[in-house]
């Protein structure tokens, strides 16, 4: 455990090193702020509802970019094989990695906590569902840390890695909206697959087991693909 | 210290590692020789536990590799083919990170820092970023990385690539000082960094070892052929022949080049258990030829490594 927040803390660092932290968190402030901030005055209500209902989409985007260097780079360069023959398992590593995402993640969310703040200067502001959303925020993170994770361990290629997680965290998000698809048969199956539909649950405030289980399973899956994929490789 | 037995290993149908065996003693400091895709570097990864073997076993220490993996990668400090090294870290935050990553604690990991800077000559590019190196200072910081926890048993993968020739010196110096009390096992395809570094020699050959024994029994094994080199003055080459066609065991005379003065050089090709050149040299004394140069061609290491490893 102590090897895996070393390897945490030194990824966790090298997303300040390089310009990645600064370009991801901008964009993601800058997008989610504009499309909340766009339709808030119209409705007059005292919720951040908007705020969640757009952080599926956006985190299918920006997570990818966050995670697909992780294993990447490393294969890309060799470096892993030099990581690897350190006195580490192979599980620091992962759990290394994942942690660093996770944390990077949660920093993003950090700057957001503004518009709960402003919001309760102007009007009776419900903190229930705020603290569900956030906690939902985490968890869906996560889950889609673990997505990219998995997609960065397929191949050397950070672009290719990107489009994988991207693919595969955007099917999540908005295969509960594609249900007329599918048979009548598999449409509780499928329904409960969508990453959104649980989101919104804890996103009202409801904290539901169904749904964290949902998230830890996604993290799980991911983490264990990831294992997977890179013992394939030696 | 090491014991391999029957490793093998397969990428999907290719074996690239075929069923070999060895022992290395404590102290010994290995070189692992080998044409271009001959297995070194996958012997070396299964050793280190980057890669699994297909079969096998490995054992090092009293510890079986594939039950006590974390145990052997305590013991053992590696450097891969080329270094590949964080490329965004500074010098020092990247030693810094090995050093906890190896469990030292703060003051520890500062003064062994301290030590490898100058054993491998950093002191001037510890604030540096690593992509800004070039490759011989590279691959010092990845010695400097294998040789954090001043480990056991050192394994390099052509530790001297990519450095000039004052740098390849140096580093030599360094294996050898540190092969007095460890285990060094270096592979490389350069001949004469392994006869300047190593006791044993191991010549791999498409995933087979073809030769292991210490230097002077490998240079003898290849056969009993020599080269005897002559230059003589004043001298024929059809004389010269008929002279020395008459000695037993010269098998084959050349003539190598006839300069305007008369001067001539030729080659022998000996082949016979005993020192052939007192009898060249009586029968040379009982002609008029004046005798300029006279000598045996030593054995390299480069001509038995060709015999051993030539295409069939």
């Amino acid at each position: 455990m102590q090897q895996a927040i070393r390897i945490c803390k030194k990824e966790f660092k090298d997303y300040f090193i390089s310009p990645i932290a600064y370009i991801v968190i901008s964009i993601f402030l800058l997008v989610t702020g504009w499309f909340f901030f766009t339709t808030f005055f119209y409705y007059n209500q005292a919720d951040l509802r908007n705020f969640f209902n757009l952080l599926p989409i956006t985190f299918s985007f920006l997570i990818p970019a966050v995670t697909m260097r992780l294993f990447s780079e490393e294969l890309n360069v060799g470096s892993y094989e030099m990581l690897l023959t350190l006195p580490v398992t192979f599980a620091d590593i992962l759990l290394g990695k994942f942690l660093a995402g996770v944390l990077f993640v949660a920093i993003a969310l950090i700057p957001t906590l503004a518009y709960p703040i402003c919001i309760a200067f102007m009007g009776q502001l419900d903190w229930g569902p705020v603290a569900g959303g956030y906690l939902g925020a985490v968890l869906l993170g996560a889950a889609f840390v673990a997505v990219g994770l998995f997609a960065s361990s397929l191949t050397r290629n950070q672009i290719i890695a990107f489009i994988v997680g991207m693919t595969i965290c955007f099917t999540l998000t908005l295969i509960d909206k594609m249900l007329f698809f599918f048979p009548r048969a598999l449409l509780g199956v499928i329904g409960y697959l969508g990453a959104d539909f649980h989101f919104k649950n804890i996103s009202k405030g409801i904290i539901d087991s169904r749904d964290i289980i949902y998230f830890l399973s996604v993290v799980f899956i991911g983490l264990y693909s990831t294992y997977l994929a890179m013992r394939g490789k030696n | 210290m090491i014991h391999v037995e029957n490793l093998t290993k397969y990428y999907n149908d290719f074996c690239a590692v075929d069923q070999i065996s060895f022992d290395i003693k404590k102290g010994e400091i290995i070189g692992l020789l080998g044409p271009n895709g001959a297995g070194k570097t996958t012997t070396l990864r299964m050793l280190t536990g980057y890669f699994m073997p297909s079969s096998g076993t490995i054992r090092i220490k009293d510890y079986l590799l594939d039950e006590h993996l974390l145990e052997i990668k305590k013991l053992i400090g590696y450097l891969p083919e080329s270094a590949p090294l964080y490329h965004s870290m500074l010098v020092f935050d990247y030693l810094d990170y090995v050093a906890g990553i190896r469990g030292m604690d703060k003051n520890q990991r500062i003064s062994r820092i301290r030590q490898l800077v100058n054993l491998c000559g950093l002191d001037e590019i510890m604030h540096r970023s690593i992509n800004e190196l070039s490759k011989g200072l590279n691959q010092r910081v990845g010695l400097a990385h294998a040789m954090m926890t001043d480990p056991e048993i050192l394994i390099l993968d052509e530790p001297t690539s990519g450095l000039d020739p004052n740098q390849i010196v140096e580093i030599r110096n360094i294996i050898r000082k540190i092969g007095k009390e460890k285990t060094v096992i270096l592979s490389t395809h350069i001949l004469s960094e392994v006869e300047a570094t190593c006791d044993r020699v191991v010549i791999i050959n498409k995933g087979k070892i073809v030769a292991d024994d210490i230097m002077e029994n490998i240079k003898q094994s290849a056969g009993q052929k020599y080269f005897i080199h002559l230059d003589l003055l004043n001298a024929d080459f059809q004389d010269v022949n008929e002279q020395f066609s008459r000695i037993e065991g010269v098998e084959k005379i050349q003539k190598i080049q006839e300069a305007q003065n008369g001067n001539l050089s030729i080659r022998l090709t000996c082949e016979s258990p005993v020192d052939l050149r007192e009898t060249i040299y009586q029968t040379i004394k009982q002609t008029s030829w004046v005798l300029i140069e006279f000598h045996q061609e030593t054995k390299t290491l480069e001509t038995v490594f060709r015999e051993l490893t030539k295409e069939d």
